[in-house]
């Protein structure tokens, strides 16, 4: 599974329903996913990849979408 | 050791309900109430100050201890939205008491600036002996109630707390605190002058979410404690969604989180104190389990503070 596909998995998992977002579709201005969603993806995220994300990285910006989300995971490997 | 003597609270008359403010800000009442879990909020009179909310709430908890304002060592004054650069309303308030050349120090940390002066209030109680805290605020004039502000507009209220904290005695004794903090988010959550509060949200909620479970279970486990043990958690009402989730951060049942938000809103660093009086009057004025106190809010800063029932 490649790392677009496993995000994807997450996204559906933390939304608990079947959305289907544009790679460079802002997860949060659309609404697919609200605001209390970010630190259950940010956990799902470190569960996944076996990360740690630092509370300095933890900003809206680089979880908005699923291009940035895969960008920053591979800043982080 | 450390004690909580009394708590005490004022609450300003005018009620603004999420209808009112709805047409105001051009939003859907029902939509305040889902995204902040408030239904309602209080605003100042126009002559009301900042220093006379917390004299009320002052006065109010010195009642309630059985003390006068010459027993007091010292005032801590926490309040983010004073009317003006300087003075601060702690010498205003202290005044206002009736106290003449007692210390009065303001804390403007805004939200978690009351639980920063408890933690400060039990390490320097042996010095000044019963210790006044105040957390006072009137956030409805750092708003703007229109649609540009509607984000922030539908969070605040105003209002005031206070504690008492002992050398002597008390209802409570205060075993340990935590208090951090990390300038990294600084500009996220700020009050510029003659502006109104700026807020990036979803920083604040995944700031918020990290760091007040965690300082918690920090907290608990230097003193050897379970999250379920504690009986109750009066924790910063900034949102219920963000009560819910540090709840379940914690694995205890909601129910454990004392709320006022519902009625109150958001009173900045006057919260904590707002709730922990409305608790406290509520039980009997006593403590039958160990109560932590936990708050987060602009700087980033945060904390909690572990209590323990104490009987003489």
């Amino acid at each position: 599974m490649d790392t677009q596909t496993k995000i994807l998995t997450i996204l559906r998992g933390v939304a608990q329903k079947p959305i289907e977002p544009a790679p460079d579709e802002s997860l949060f201005d659309s609404g697919l996913l609200d605001s209390f969603a970010l630190p259950d993806l940010a956990s799902a995220l470190e569960k996944e990849f076996g990360i740690h994300i630092p509370d300095r990285d933890l900003t809206p910006t680089k979880f908005d979408s699923v291009e940035r989300i895969e960008r920053y995971l591979n800043s982080r490997t | 050791m450390a004690f909580i003597r009394a708590f005490g609270s004022y609450l300003p008359s005018r009620v603004v309900d999420n209808a009112e403010l709805a047409a105001l800000v051009g939003a859907d009442p029902n939509w305040i109430l889902k995204a902040t879990g408030i239904e309602q909020r209080r605003y100042a009179d126009p002559s009301e100050t900042v220093a006379t909310l917390g004299t009320r709430a002052a006065q109010d908890c010195l009642d309630a201890a059985g003390l006068s304002a010459a027993d007091i060592g010292l005032v801590l004054v926490s309040c983010g939205s004073n009317e003006r650069r300087f003075p601060g309303p702690a010498t205003e308030i202290a005044s206002n008491l009736g106290m003449s050349g007692t210390p009065a120090i303001d804390l403007p940390l805004a939200s978690a600036g009351s639980l920063f002066a408890l933690s400060m209030a039990a390490g320097l109680s042996s010095t000044y002996r019963h210790i006044l805290v105040i957390g006072t605020e009137i956030m409805s004039r750092a708003i703007a109630c229109e649609p540009a502000g509607r984000d922030t507009a539908i969070l605040f209220g105003d209002g005031a707390g206070a504690c008492l904290v002992s050398a002597d005695t008390g209802c409570g004794r205060i075993v340990d605190s935590i208090i951090r903090s990390d300038g990294e988010f600084a500009g996220a959550l700020r009050l510029e002058l003659n502006s109104t509060v700026y807020m990036e949200g979803r920083t604040i909620i995944l700031q918020a979410t990290r760091k007040i479970p965690r300082a918690i279970l920090e907290l608990l486990e230097r003193n050897g404690r379970k999250s379920d043990e504690i009986g109750t958690y009066l924790m910063h009402q900034a949102n219920l969604n963000l009560i819910t989730r540090v709840a379940a951060a914690l694995v205890v049942p909601e129910s454990r989180f004392f709320r006022s938000i519902e009625r109150y809103g958001n009173t900045s660093s006057a919260s904590l104190l707002i709730a922990a009086s409305e608790w406290w009057h509520t039980n009997g004025r006593k403590l039958s389990a160990p109560v932590l106190l936990t708050a987060f809010g602009a700087g980033l800063n945060w904390g909690a503070v572990l209590i323990d029932s104490y009987t003489e």
